[in-house]
């Protein structure tokens, strides 16, 4: 695990359901052929009502048209996201197009869980809502091993809460990285 | 020490006298449930960690259902059902319902009711979010990624934090323009779409005990829509007559302690609820169908897992039969038995399916379909501005389709009686 994530804002509203993540209409494609799995790059959050995308102006797609990935490594937004379906396509489809982390207020439980054992992108949480200060674009660094999070655009810097218990997994990779290291696959190993 | 329903089926399930909410707990699984959309992404991420060769920990335990995109044209839909055929075979899976045989049931979380896979005591992870439907049968059951199911597949096992429980209890005699959808759609009001995360939502009281088992189903299925871990209504005697009509395999009924302690307590008099939709676009945007009556739609649907189940048609055949509808209206079966109760159950001397066609509503074939958008030639799907009243879940923004469409969820009488004035319309209206 990197300790310094460093790359650029881009800023969400609260309830960014896993519809706006990645429309359910992309779900056919494969998380494994490299060629398709581009597919998922592109619609990365192009479900996001363009006003309320790359806040606080809007307007600004995570994923310009045509490409297959974005600008934009660090997501920036307000309670609850993640919520609405169990698709583990969300954070592949935000990894894949090259977001690392997300900080957020508060994550759905199936989107946490999925971010943390995929290995996908690390959910930190804020303990204060830091989606009215930040500003898409702002050049950010995320400091994993002090749970800091420095806005150099602003020069200011925020406490993020500790991930707790599952800082083992996301340092291990997921949960089979994890798993395996602790031997609780050893029965069932083929 | 006392302790809710889903403390004693965490304890059970993971071998211990009881849990404390807030551990982590690994859980032995008794049924893993996955669909067309998740289980290819499942079974790839299992062959990658267990290996090519590898077996899946118990056969009888994994029940595939597809379910979310049949009826499309969609080639790359085709070939996900093909790799779930394919592993089905090469694992000998005997609880995979392939589509085009007379196997394909539909709807997952209703389908495993019906073939007996829910049972009280139990837990059950799906690759859905609405696998907390189940917790209607008094078990314990939650949605997962595609990580976490493919753990499961090797190890029959998962990690899982024990959550607080918060009470929801309904009294009274449920008024006959009263739904389970009413009852779930004001406590998303009430507590709003991240009031429950990472909780338990019990349901009890004597409104919630006389509601038949899919109308329970209704309400635990949206225990997702406040971030809940998973609903939860405990066994009783009608659950247990569904069950034993089903399966005989054996179950375990718990209750929770009388001092077992909650994060908080909600209680309602049913006498003193009315009808109410969820506005676009959120699940918890709540407002009485009084005080938004006269909205203009331009589409009723009622189908999915929440809405499309032999009581929301029987509800919807009240309103829809000698009336014609003003709106594009469609019926959408969960499953293959609930397409076939529409040809034998009677209202009025007359069948469901007959009165939906009298009135001119068109019905589709049991699946997903347009609950949640689905590819772009799927039944019902929305287009542009449309407004749409739905007895589905979800109405975050593109939900059923169209950006730029509005979804007001609803009780089946409430889509219906809109159905027939192409106007948002209280169902008290017709009753």
């Amino acid at each position: 695990m990197d300790t310094i994530i460093q790359g650029k804002a881009y800023v969400l509203g609260k309830n960014i359901d896993t519809d706006q993540i990645i429309p359910a209409e992309h779900l056919v494609y494969s998380l494994s052929d490299p060629e398709e799995v581009k597919m998922y790059g592109k619609y990365a959050l192009s479900g996001v009502p363009i006003d309320q995308a790359g806040l606080p102006e809007g307007g600004v797609p995570f994923v310009e048209e045509g490409d297959f990935a974005s600008p934009y490594s660090i997501i920036v937004a307000g309670p609850n996201f993640g919520c609405g379906s169990s698709r583990e396509h969300a954070p592949f489809a935000l990894k894949v197009a090259g977001a690392k982390a997300i900080i957020a207020e508060s994550y759905a439980r199936i989107f946490y869980r999925n971010c943390v054992d995929g290995g996908f992108v690390i959910p930190f949480e804020t303990p204060q809502p830091l989606n009215k200060s930040i500003m898409t674009g702002d050049e950010l660094s995320l400091d994993m091993e002090n749970n800091r999070l420095t806005n150099l655009t602003q020069n200011i810097t925020y406490e993020l809460r500790p991930l707790g218990d599952v800082v083992n997994i996301v340092q291990a990779g997921g949960i089979f990285e994890y798993a395996r290291k602790n031997d609780l696959m050893a029965s069932s190993e083929a | 020490m006392a302790q809710t329903i889903t403390q004693k089926i965490f304890a059970r399930a993971a071998n211990r006298k009881f849990v404390d909410p807030g551990q982590s707990v690994w859980l032995n699984v008794d049924v893993l449930l996955t669909h067309d959309v998740c289980g290819p992404p499942t079974f790839d991420i299992f062959k990658q960690e267990f290996g090519p060769n590898a077996k899946v920990w118990d056969p009888s335990k994994v029940v595939v259902l597809p379910d979310h995109y049949i009826f499309t044209a969609n080639e790359h839909a085709h070939r996900n059902i093909d790799l779930l055929r394919q592993f089905a075979a090469e694992q000998g899976l005997p609880n995979y319902y392939d589509v085009g045989t007379d196997r394909y049931r539909g709807v997952c979380h209703v389908a495993l009711a019906e073939e007996g896979f829910n049972l009280p005591g139990t837990v059950l992870f799906g690759t859905d979010s609405h696998t907390c439907t189940s917790g209607a049968f008094g078990m314990f059951g939650s949605g997962i990624g595609n990580t976490d199911a493919a753990f499961i597949l090797g190890t029959g096992k998962l990690w899982e934090k024990v959550p607080d429980s918060m009470k929801f209890t309904f009294e009274g005699q449920m008024p006959d323009y009263l739904t389970a959808k009413d009852l779930i759609l004001q406590i998303l009001g009430d507590i709003t779409t991240d009031g429950a995360t990472y909780r338990a939502m019990e349901f009890d009281g004597e409104a919630v005990y006389s509601l038949p088992i899919d109308e329970r189903m209704t309400l635990c299925n949206m225990a997702i829509e406040a971030g809940g871990m998973n609903g939860i209504i405990a066994a009783d005697a009608v659950t247990e007559a569904f069950v034993k009509t089903r399966t005989s395999k054996p179950y375990e009924i718990f209750h929770s302690d009388p001092d077992a302690q909650y994060h908080s307590m909600y209680r309602y008099n049913v006498e003193q609820m009315e009808p109410v939709v969820a506005q676009p676009h959120s699940p918890d945007n709540r407002a009485t169908v009084r005080s938004v009556a006269g909205t203009p739609i331009t589409k009723s649907y009622i189908g999915s897992c929440t809405g499309g189940k032999l009581t929301d048609f029987r509800l919807a055949a009240k309103i829809l039969k000698g009336k014609k509808v003003s709106v594009t209206t469609n019926i959408v079966p969960a499953t293959v038995l609930v397409a076939s109760q529409l040809e034998t159950e009677m209202y009025d001397g007359q069948t469901l399916r007959h009165i939906f066609e009298e009135a001119g509503c068109s019905i589709a074939l049991p699946s997903c379909a347009a609950c949640l958008g689905g590819p772009s030639d799927t039944v019902g799907r929305s287009v542009d501005n449309d407004v749409v009243v739905s007895t589905t879940n979800r109405n975050f923004p593109g939900r059923m389709g169209s950006k730029f469409a509005g979804v007001y969820l609803a009780s089946p009488l409430t889509a219906a009686a809109s159905a027939v004035t192409g106007k948002l319309t209280d169902p008290r209206d017709f009753l």
